[in-house]
Parts: structure tokens; sequence; C-alpha cells
């Protein structure tokens, strides 16, 4: 009982924190200018709404493990979820009264000469427009209600809550999307009339919103009862059916990647470009990070030695020398950059790990600082960059515009995903895993480090190259500060949430790190801070990553498994046989 | 056995550094085909330096390595584990991640011809009929005595000329060392020449031909391992008798 409290606490002290943080950073009140549902919640208040939602879950979830059975009825269970709900509420009302302190300390001393975010507007925000104390009190109940909501929905039994919390998380995901939905309806010749009924640029309308919330209670429990006798009957047909099936998926997977672009419109087809790119580059730095277990921090320098010779073979500006076609100057891209990769790499052969780091960081920055060099601003263009740089012909068909360079970075990173499948299972590959796990011995077995390390630069540096190809093209003009930091630690961050090792993570961590935060120009300013928040609590709850290798998250959890039992056979160590052996 | 034969592999004088640091002076060793040789020394008398000049992860600043006849020293290490050499690491060193078969896998790395190959897999499962049962298992996750095994499969899998180990019997139990020395004398009795750097005096010798006595990077004592165990000196400094 004591312990409950002390958990509730806990977590609403931490749930405040959090919701002080936001509001204090002027996160909230930038958020308050567009909303989830059209006049019922702003996205400002609806990250604070999911904040407590979340913290009362949470303490539900901690405490109910033991107590509540989901779908056991009876007094016990009445018992257990008042107990549950209880602390819930506790945990909300402790979150948001950390909200209230923030209302009452402003109304008393003037905060803003220090947090120039806590201004009147954040202030009547939280407090509905009324007066300090009601205002303080209201926050209060409603911290308490949600924070309990959040516990109750733990409570309902599992099919009841799953289908629950996908509408919930699906109204708020495309809430947050609904400008870009709006852009993209009257692009593909949805009349303006019928789509403001269900959207509007500031947000879902509450139709609208309806309509999605059932849409995705319906899909949660369709697939709850269809899925697997689907699957199931699948599997029992025979073989040449089967074949039929997977035939039919890959098909239709094929025809909506191509079809993509035409569905989702100019704008969102804009952000599906970058995003591939990252893809490409995704895939590239797994090769060095993932495969060879090189911790590369300067990746960025691949992509501008790429983008920069697309530039400088490709531009009609003066500063060209030569200018060639995409096509012939591809072959010479994909070289220099390769070279660039060794140049990198021979100097960095003898160190590992942190040490590595740090060098390639450098490397990193080095790039960009000859970029910007007036020493070799006649050939680099300085800081004004290099401009005029064509776009892709393909005979007389011009590549032009992002749906059309949407095929372009598809296509490359098609090719990436080939050859990193390819190397998974080859004699590369396994030279890597060895040299990653323990180098000298992986030496002693005849791996030649020098070599294959050179290769893993070499081969992460092509394909950085292609992706630095299509982003000259796709910008037509490239400039020094593109290519900062921020792009490497982009990389290596969508690789880490997607998972380490994993393709298909890649293609998810960058529509998540790279893809949503494009779409939402609200979140730019906060992006870095979103990326630090993301990191931590993936290193926390999911460290293997979203869509995790399977070796990945075998080794993780068997690596969890080996410590139990090495405990265990610590204590049992005096009655192991030689059997043993 | 037959000393008539010519070294299979020989160090001749040779005379290691690291940067400035003096770790072998003058090292004479050889190795005849089909023997079993030992290196006994005590803690940084230069064993692991030692192999590691074999293996060409040290170049020896004077004397030179010779394999079969052929001067190896100033190789690369991939170069001499192609020629032939191929060590057993201390502690076993697996690759922890990767599976039993994987790193067995990993031993044949340098060679091609995948029948010789499985043939070579083949004859690890004879010896070590454990090893078979947990071939799909990740190698971390063994006991010290089947990572052992694995270690010593490892080596194998590379079909060597020389089979190199550096103290096999660190890190395990009593009984593991008694059963690891009974392999390595029926992996020796199979036709592979094999090299054993120890601690272990007594054990090491009991199996050995020749055995040879390191202190401070310089040979002190070069025998047969019958003569060694008899030897007054040997006795007292590495046999534990008073």
């Amino acid at each position: 009982m004591f312990n409950n409290v002390r958990l509730a606490l806990k977590l609403g002290f931490y749930g405040g924190i959090i919701a002080l943080f936001i509001s204090v950073i002027g996160m909230v009140e930038t958020f308050d200018q567009r909303n989830i549902i059209n006049g019922v919640v702003s996205i400002g208040l609806g990250v604070l709404l999911i904040n407590v939602l979340v913290i009362g879950y949470q303490t539900a979830a901690r405490i109910g493990k033991g107590l509540v059975q989901p779908g056991e009825n009876g007094k016990q269970t009445a018992r257990a979820r008042a107990i549950v709900i209880g602390n819930g509420s506790l945990a909300g009302a402790v979150v948001s009264s950390w909200l209230a302190l923030l209302v009452l300390v402003e109304s008393q001393i003037n905060l803003r000469s220090v947090l120039i975010n806590v201004s009147p507007e954040l202030i009547s925000l939280l407090t509905f427009g009324l007066e300090t104390g009601a205002g303080a009190l209201l926050l209060l109940f409603l911290g308490t209600l949600f924070g309990g909501l959040g516990a109750f929905t733990f409570s309902l039994p599992s099919r009841v809550r799953r289908p629950l919390v996908a509408g919930l998380m699906w109204l708020a995901f495309w809430g947050l999307l609904s400008g870009v939905i709006r852009t993209t309806l009257s692009e593909i010749g949805i009349p303006s009339v019928v789509a403001k009924l269900f959207v509007k640029i500031e947000g879902l309308t509450p139709l609208g919103a309806v309509i999605i919330f059932l849409l995705a209670i319906a899909i949660n429990l369709g697939n709850q009862r269809w899925r697997e006798p689907l699957i199931e009957r699948i599997t029992l047909l025979p073989p040449t059916r089967q074949r039929y099936f997977r035939f039919g998926t890959w098909a239709l997977g094929i025809i909506l990647l191509l079809a993509l672009p035409w569905i989702v419109g100019r704008v969102t087809s804009d952000t599906l470009v970058l995003v591939g790119i990252y893809i490409l580059m995704g895939f590239g730095l797994n090769i060095v990070v993932g495969k060879a277990g090189l911790l590369d921090l300067g990746y960025v320098a691949f992509f501008a030695v790429g983008a920069y010779s697309t530039a400088i073979l490709t531009s009609a500006d003066e500063i060209s020398a030569i200018q060639i076609s995409f096509w012939a100057a591809l072959p010479i891209i994909v070289i220099i950059t390769g070279i660039a990769g060794l140049l990198v790499g021979a100097p960095v052969l003898r160190m590992r790990g942190d040490y590595l780091a740090i060098v390639t960081l450098g490397f990193g920055e080095i790039a960009r600082f000859i970029a910007l060099s007036d020493w070799f601003k006649p050939w680099l263009g300085g800081a004004q960059g290099v401009i005029n740089i064509p776009s892709v012909a393909l005979g007389n068909f011009l590549i032009v515009g992002p749906q059309k360079l949407y095929y372009l970075i598809l296509a490359f990173a098609l090719f990436a995903l080939f050859i990193s499948r390819r190397l998974d299972k080859s004699r590369v590959g396994r030279a890597w895993e060895a040299m990653r796990e323990d180098e000298d011995v992986a030496e002693t077995m005849g791996v030649n480090t020098i070599y294959y390390k050179l290769l893993a630069f070499a081969m992460g540096a092509m394909i950085a190259s292609l992706g630095g190809a299509v982003f000259a093209v796709k910008l037509s003009a490239i400039f020094p500060h593109s290519f900062n930091v921020e792009v490497s630690i982009t990389a290596l961050s969508l690789l880490i949430i997607g998972g380490i090792g994993s393709l298909p993570g890649v293609v998810v961590g960058a529509f998540a790190l790279v893809g949503i935060p494009e779409l939402l120009r609200e979140f730019s300013e906060y992006r870095l801070l979103l990326y630090g928040a993301v990191l931590i609590i993936m290193m926390i709850v999911r460290p293997e990553g979203l869509v995790p290798s399977t070796r990945r998250a075998r080794e993780l959890h068997e690596d969890e498994a080996a410590q139990d039992d090495w405990l265990k056979s610590e204590t049992e160590r005096n009655i192991i046989t030689p059997a043993e052996l | 056995m037959n000393d008539n034969n010519k070294p299979i592999l020989e160090l001749k004088n040779v005379t290691t550094h690291y940067g400035p640091i003096l770790m072998l002076k003058d090292v004479n060793v050889e190795i005849r085909p089909g023997e079993t040789v030992c290196l006994l020394g005590g803690n940084a008398s230069g064993k692991t330096t030692t192999l590691k000049t074999i293996l060409g992860m040290v170049v020896p600043t004077e004397g030179d390595v010779i394999l079969a006849g052929d001067k190896i020293s100033g190789l690369n290490t991939t170069e001499i584990v192609t020629k032939g050499i191929s060590m057993v690491p201390e502690n076993r060193r697996l690759f922890k991640r990767m599976t039993v078969l994987e790193n067995l896998e990993m031993g044949a790395f340098i060679r091609t011809g995948s029948k010789g190959i499985a043939e070579d897999l083949e004859r690890v499962f004879e010896l070590f009929p454990r090893v078979k049962e947990r071939l799909g298992q990740r190698a971390g996750t063994l006991s010290g005595g089947e990572q052992q095994m694995v270690a010593i499969g490892r080596a194998l899998m590379a079909n060597p000329k020389v089979l190199l180990m550096d103290e096999p019997s660190m890190g395990l139990a009593p009984f593991l060392v008694q059963q690891t020395f009974d392999i390595i004398q029926q992996i020796n009795e199979q036709g592979t020449t094999v090299f054993v750097v120890e601690q272990n005096a007594n054990m090491a010798l009991s199996i050995a031909n020749h055995g040879y006595v390191l202190q401070t990077g310089r040979i002190v004592l070069a025998d047969t391992a019958k003569n060694l165990l008899e030897n007054k000196m040997m006795r007292q400094a590495y046999l534990g008798e008073v």
C-alpha cells in the first residue's frame, strides 16, 4: 500500500518535471497555435494531456501487474481496480501540481526575466483563462481526472484497451499531420468544400476526429479478430496457392511504392525525397557502424563530397570547368567519394572506439571548413556554394520536381539495400563481424583488418555519395552550411532508433527522425531536444531499436539471460561434474 | 619424435622489442614436424610475445622466424596464417555473439574449397561431440570448458601445419585442464604439430617432446621434456619442489 503511493508520487514527480520543462521552454505555447481537434484540444495542451495520461497509465501498469488480471471479475478485482485508479489519479495530481505551482509562483514573482517563455499567454493557457486560484484548482482537478483516466485505461481488458489506445494514438498522429493532409487532399483534387468538413489547416474538425477515431478502432478490432485466422488459412493452402499470396503482397507493395508520390502529393513527396536521402545514408552508415563496428561521427563528410563533386562536375555555373551529364558524372562521384573514404580511413586504422569517434567527428568538420574556406573558393565556391546544378535527364525525360526525384532516390535506395543484403551473407560481412567482435583474434584467423576497415569506410562513403548527389540535384544549389554535424548525428540517431544492423530499422528510423519533424514544422525548433529525449527513452525502454535485427535483439536478451545463468552457476559452481566438458 | 627431421617452425636468434623495451633476446626454438613442444615461463617472461612474433603481429628486430624452410618474419599476419599457422588465443576469446558454427567457419576464413572445410568440420565434431550439439548456440553462452573446445576447434578449422596454443590451462578448473591436455595430445597424435605456451609446467611437459624455459625474454633451459622433468633447477623453480 505504502509502496504503491510512493511509486505514484515518484512517477508523478517525474511527469511533473517533464510538464514543467516543456511549458517553461515554450513548447506548450508554440504548439498552442495548432490544434489536434479544432476547438477542442490544441497540440500544446495535447502534449501535456498525453503526458498525464501516460504517467497515469504507467503508474497503473507498475502497480497493477500482480493486482489486476485483465478480464477477471468479482470483488477482488473491483478493489484492485480502485487501488490502481486511485494511485493513477494521485500521480496525475502530482503532475499537475507542478504546473499549478508554476502558475502560483508566476502570480507572485515575475519569472519572465529569467524564463522568457513564461508568458502571460502560457499562464492563461494553463489556467484556462480563469483567475490564478481558480485556474490552479482546475488544473489540479484535470490532472487528477486524466491521471485516473490513464489508470482506468490500463484496468480495462486488453481487447477493449488496445483499440482505445490505438484510436487515441491515431487521433494524435493525424491531428499533428492535419496541415499536411489538407495540402495533400487539395493537391490530389478533393474539392476544398468537402475536405473542409474533415480537416482544416489548423487541425482536424470534430467530425474528422470522430471518423479517424472510429476508423482506428475498427481496424484494430478487425486485426484482432481476422488476422490470425487469415494467416492460418493461408498457411493451410497448398504451396502453389501460397505463392500467389506472397506474390500478391509483393506486387501490392511495389505498386504502392511506385504510386506513393502521386498519392501524397507534391509537398509530402519533397519530404519523401529527403527521407529517402537519409535512408540511403542510413544504409551506408550501417555498413560502417553496424557491420564493421567503426563508430563514424563524421559521416557528413562523404555526403558533402558526393554533393560537391556532383555540383562541380555538372553545374552550369562558371565554377565548373567541365560540365558533364549527371549519369556521366555519377561513376566519377562515387569513385571520388570512395577515395575520400580511404583517405579518412587510413589515418584512423589503429584507432578504436571512442578515439575513432572523436577523430571522425573532426574529419566531418574539416570537410565543411574546406568547403567554406576562401582558399578553396575558386574550386568549391566558398560560402556562396555552387549554384545552377541542372536536373537529371533520362533521355529526353527530365527528372524535375519532388515527385519524379522520388524515383531517383528510390532507385538508389533499393540499390543500397541490395548491396547491404548481399554483404550480410558474404565473406566480407563475416569478416566485418569478426573484426567488430575481436579485432586481434580476427587477425589471427587471417582477416586482413586493414583491408576490411578501409573497405567498410570506402563502401559507406560511396553510398553516402549517392545521397549527396541527389541532395545537390534536389536543391540545384549547395552551400557549406548544409553539411554540418547535425547530418552525421541524424544519420547515426536514425540507425540507433531503428535498431543498429537492421535494414527495415533504417527505414523506420528515417521516417521517425527526418520525415515526421519535416512534416511538423512546429517541431523544428525543438528537433534536437526531441532527438535527445527519444534517444534516451529508446535506450531505456527498447535498446535494440524499433525494428531490431533478430540477431541483435537475441544478443541483448541473451546477455541478460547469460548474466542470470552466470549468477546461478556461481552459486552452483561446486556441484559441476566432469561431465560438463 | 624423429629428431633427424628438419624443423617445421624455427625461431633463429629472435630479438623483439616493444618500442624501446626489449621483450625477447636471442631466442632460439626448433619445432619438428609431428612434435609437441612447450614453452614454459612465468608472468611477463615473454611467452605471449613469442607467439605474437611468430604470427607477425610483432616484427622481430633481429633474427628470423622460419616456417618449413621459408622465412616468414616480416610478412603480415594474414599471409603467415595462410601459410599454415593458427592459434588458440589465451582465454579462448571466441566471437561471443556468433554462433558456434559461425566461429568454426571463421577459423576456416583463409581457406577455399568447401570439401576440405567440411572434412575438417567432421574432424572437429569427432574430437568434440559436444560441439556438434551446440552448433546453433551463441558462443558467449557456452560454459568455459565448451568454449575451450570451440576455440581449439576453430583453430583446427584452418587445417594448420603448426597449432599454437597460448596458455590453454588458464582460467579452467583442474579437471578441465587435464581434459584439455588430453585433447592436445590427441590432436598431436593425429599429425598436427603443436606449440604450447604454458605456466603449468608439469602439465605441459607431460605431453610434450621438448620444452623450452623462458625467463625475462631469454631461453634459460632447453631440453627434452623427460630431462626437464628431472632437472633440478627446473623442479625447484617451476615444478613446485622445495
